[in-house]
């Protein structure tokens, strides 16, 4: 199905059950350990071989010499897998560094060995035994310090890296009020509960793995090409996802391992990746330096806006979009975005949750704070005053508007719901008790792209829909929504329908990723069950267009007659693809949002602790609130990890990160996080898809760290640049304790 | 009694609790053992899972999240770091939680071990799996079954006295209030985010206002 105009009453407008919160389907195999993850597939793989990984322990440099002797010898080990043994390996294309390492080591903990053995525990003893020389060279590590080499991409999420409209030097030059404020965002881990994780299982030359993956079909192309077999000889199943936030987009080194475990050990193979080498083995998202300049008039009109972004990955890999939302938020006439990525040898950065968006809020929505305290204006006002309806940075006419932007409405009801009127623009002013007490607030932005996602949905004689798509659930409400969509479009109850996700057999969905899930493949639901109509009404001898689906029957006229009768003489089957036009060339798809946050501070230690949350959000469509407030509030959390507490820390020397595992990479925990409310304002979206959503995930994590920010520098007068806000960057500008 | 001489007689009392549970439970250490040094050491032990005895024959190395996930099948209880960081692994053993993937199996002869298959399993959830699903406590399911066996325990604890950092007064009855759970679910962490709405589920199970 094409869609490429605007999207007009549908079977979906119903809202019967889509809009509903809903709990989520597969729920109960949820919280009672039903759900079987990758590495849990005792009922694929009833006794396969462990593969412990073995990751480089340099930065930099080249494998001199491996003695595999004594692991080899080692009880229950079968084989032992290196790059020199391996046979030919490829690099995947979405892949910056290889998956298997040596001689040339890229980065530190990069896998160079899998051993395999009988067990768990003797694959791990085996690995200890390993003894690997390497041969040190020197790498760039510092990003503070590789700044000022770092070069212009080749493009920046597909356009040009860099952005100029108007004459910004001028305009900032001239401008009676000025903020020129540099901050810092620390490398983040995408820290997902499930380490990454694979079984692999050989049946001649055709390879099933049951992997943790948010792209099936990208996964499936990727391990064809860095095998070097066909496509079509590779299955990938990835049903239940313990968390990706992009750190699953990837095949990763658990994948092509078990891979080529099995091959060499002639049985399956599962790899579960070693918690501490996750943060150096796999993606995270890179260290930003980044350089805001906003000019305004006294009335608070922005004249100027610029944003310099200079982010560090390996030779080939590619910049964080931390300008993305400059180019989007505010109107002013005059303004520039420029992105540098500089050449670092460490691990590989690469997409986290709201890739650009997430750092880029951090630096640009703490600016607008720092604007309207030059200005002496409330930083709600001053957002609502430098609106636009149409992108500001698209040079040439006509400009294009956005197909629907609330973000004034966001940003009017979250003052309203949060009590911002209360809100002391002095800052260190307001206390509760001993605790300073501040509010802060940030405007989000998130675009809204849609991919190609297709599905199958069959109907069988008991009336029974049944949904096949390769779209992925990685906590993000999938099986749900797409249950919802197809009891919609076939008129049954929700407990009609079956879900069956993330199985490479299945039809080619758009997957998880960029916030495009939700909207892409439900409409692909839609798109299959538009034909299965059509089967069903044919069958019926109803004439398709006015049949009626409700209430598991099929009515056209005076004729009605039970869905299931369709399928009385074998089931019938619908298949198709949603194709999405040039609706997005025309209008700009995007969600927008504004978070609220109050802070308290205790003025002797200086601790942050979060007190209040609210995000108010125009995301199109809510497919489901429950489903979709649950994605908001763990975006909000993770907000508040990388104001507070999440970082990376680069040992500039060694070349690594050296936290690497959950106790030193700090995130939220429970004590961390209040109870927090989401506001979905209403919003249909006919331009984005037939089901009229977008989606929200991404947006949730967009602009919550500045808002932290902004509502410590409200309680306590002190404003840090570098995140993440620790206590120790707070202490020396602390008030007074009277 | 001062401060070390407490410790003194509580060091005493470990090494006396030790010295019986060793003459009583010591795994009998199998045959296996005098094939090589460097052969896995084996160990028979038994104990009590769901309410089914189960006996095994263990590498002496295997934890007790290994023996229950690789070794029993029960995949419920979840390996998130294998380092006792991330509460994903908590079962309860004899009535108190743990984090089964920091203690060996054969550590546990004779223990009495729920898992989350245990509580309860779809069509009969347990009251806080139910709650779970009410209040989407939860979003990708991989720390949820240690949440719920943590959330289980964690009102226990509540019922039976045992104090918090969150209390004021370690000597008063702790209550069920937001800052108490928080504080006593705050080894499980939930890298999706759902914290606000585990605490709901925790409160209408505990039969409070969140």
């Amino acid at each position: 199905m094409k869609f490429d105009q605007p999207a007009t009453t549908n079977p979906i407008d119903q809202l019967k059950v889509v809009g509903k919160p809903t709990d989520r389907i597969e729920g109960p195999l949820k919280v009672s350990g039903a759900a079987p993850y990758a590495y849990e597939r005792r009922d694929v793989a009833p006794s396969p071989a462990y593969g412990c990984v073995i990751g480089a322990t340099i930065g930099k440099g080249k494998i001199q010499s491996m003695d595999l002797g004594p692991a080899r010898r080692a009880p229950g080990v079968i084989t032992i897998v290196t790059a020199q043994n391996a046979g030919p390996v490829g690099k995947g294309a979405f892949n910056t560094a290889k998956l298997i390492g040596g001689p040339d080591i890229d980065h530190y903990h990069q896998a160079i060995a899998v051993v395999v053995a009988e067990t768990f525990e003797q694959a791990r003893a085996a690995a200890q035994l390993v003894r690997v020389n390497y041969v040190r060279t020197a790498g760039e590590f510092d990003l503070s310090k590789a700044k000022d080499g770092a070069k212009a991409p080749k493009q920046l999420t597909g356009g040009p890296p860099d952005s100029a409209l108007g004459d910004f030097d001028g305009a900032f030059a001239a401008a009676a009020v000025k903020v020129d404020s540099t901050y810092t965002t620390p490398d983040h881990a995408h820290a997902m509960m499930e380490p990454h994780a694979t079984i692999a299982a050989w049946k001649g030359d055709e390879l099933t793995l049951w992997t943790s993956n948010q792209m099936i079909d990208w996964g499936r192309g990727e391990i064809a090409k860095i095998l070097g077999m066909p496509k079509t000889k590779v299955r990938l199943i990835s049903p239940f996802i313990g968390g990706g936030f992009g750190g699953k987009l990837f095949i990763r080194a658990d994948a092509v391992l078990a891979a080529l475990g099995a091959r060499a050990a002639g049985r399956p193979v599962k790899i579960a990746l070693q918690r501490p080498l996750m943060i150096n083995n796999t993606t995270h998202r890179p260290a930003t330096i980044q350089r805001v300049r906003l000019g305004a008039t006294r009335d608070g009109k922005i004249t100027a806006i610029g944003h310099e972004s200079w982010s560090g990955d390996l030779p080939g890999g590619k910049p964080d979009g931390a300008v993305h939302q400059t180019r989007m938020l505010y109107a002013a006439d005059n303004r520039m975005t420029a992105t540098r990525l500089a050449v670092l040898d460490l691990p590989e950065a690469n997409a986290m949750r709201a890739p650009g968006e997430a750092t880029g809020h951090m630096a640009l929505e703490v600016a607008i704070d720092e604007l309207a305290e030059g200005l002496g204006m409330d930083p709600v006002e001053l957002r609502i005053r430098n609106d636009t309806q149409v992108v500001p940075d698209a040079a040439g006419a006509p400009p294009k508007p956005f197909s629907q932007r609330q973000l004034v409405e966001c940003l009017r009801t979250g003052a309203e719901r949060f009590g911002w009127a209360r809100r002391n623009p002095q800052p260190g002013q307001a206390r509760d008790g001993r605790w300073l007490v501040g509010m802060g607030v940030a405007a989000a932005y998130r675009g809204a792209p849609t991919m190609k996602s297709a599905a199958r949905v069959r109907l069988n004689g008991r009336g029974l829909v049944i949904v096949e798509t390769d779209m992925t659930d990685i906590g993000t409400g999938t099986y749900t929504i797409i249950a919802q969509t197809a009891a919609e479009m076939m008129g049954v109850p929700l407990a009609s329908v079956r879900v069956s996700l993330g199985d490479s057999d299945y039809p080619v969905s758009a997957g998880s990723g960029g916030q495009w899930g939700a909207a892409s493949s439900t409409a692909g639901v839609f798109a299959a069950c538009m034909k299965l109509r059509q089967a069903v009404a044919e069958k019926l001898g109803f004439d398709p267009d006015k049949a009626v689906f409700a209430d598991g029957r099929v009515s056209a006229g005076r004729k009605a007659a039970p869905l299931a009768d369709a399928a009385r003489d074998g089931e019938l089957v619908g298949e198709d693809a949603i194709e999405f036009g040039d609706l997005s060339k025309r209008y700009q798809h995007a969600t927008f949002g504004a978070h609220f946050v109050e802070v308290g501070i205790d003025p002797y230690t200086a601790e942050v602790r979060v007190r209040r949350m609210l995000a108010v959000c125009a995301a199109g469509r809510i497919l489901n609130p429950k489903a979709a407030r649950n994605q908001v509030i763990g975006a909000m959390t993770m907000g508040v990890g990388s104001a507070l507490m999440e970082e990376l820390v680069v040992d500039k020397g060694q070349g690594f990160f050296v936290n690497h595992d959950l106790a030193s990479y700090e995130v939220p925990v429970h004590a961390d996080i209040p109870h927090q409310e989401v506001i979905f304002l209403d919003e249909t979206d006919p331009t984005t898809s037939p089901m009229k959503a977008k989606g929200v995930g991404e947006l949730g994590i967009c602009g919550v760290s500045a808002a932290v920010a902004n509502a410590i520098y409200n309680a306590a007068g002190v404003r840090v640049r570098e995140y993440p806000i620790t206590l120790d960057k707070l202490l020396a500008g602390m008030p007074a304790v009277a | 009694m001062d401060a070390a001489h407490k410790l003194e007689i509580s060091r005493r009392g470990v090494l006396i609790v030790g010295a019986a549970a060793s003459a009583v439970a010591a795994p009998s250490v199998s045959e296996a053992q005098a094939a090589g040094a460097d052969a896995p050491v084996l160990a028979k032990v038994a104990f009590e899972v769901n309410g089914t005895r189960r006996e095994l024959e263990l590498d002496t190395r295997t934890t007790l999240l290994d023996a229950l996930r690789e070794n029993l099948n029960l995949t419920g209880s979840k390996k998130g770091c294998d380092h006792g960081q991330c509460g994903a692994c908590t079962v309860i053993v004899d009535g108190r939680r743990i984090n089964s993937c920091l203690t060996l199996a054969v550590m546990h002869e004779g223990g009495r071990i729920t898992t989350i298959e245990g509580l309860g399993q779809p069509g009969a959830l347990h009251p806080m799996q139910a709650a779970f699903v009410k209040h989407d406590g939860f979003q990708c399911g991989y720390c949820t079954p240690g949440q719920i066996c943590s959330a289980v325990a964690v009102l226990d604890e509540i019922k039976a006295g045992v104090p918090s950092h969150a209390g004021a007064d370690v000597t008063a009855a702790p209550q069920v209030t937001s800052d108490e759970l928080r504080e006593r679910m705050s080894g499980n962490i939930c890298r999706c985010g759902a914290y606000s709405n585990i605490i709901e589920a925790i409160t209408e199970v505990a039969g409070g206002n969140a």
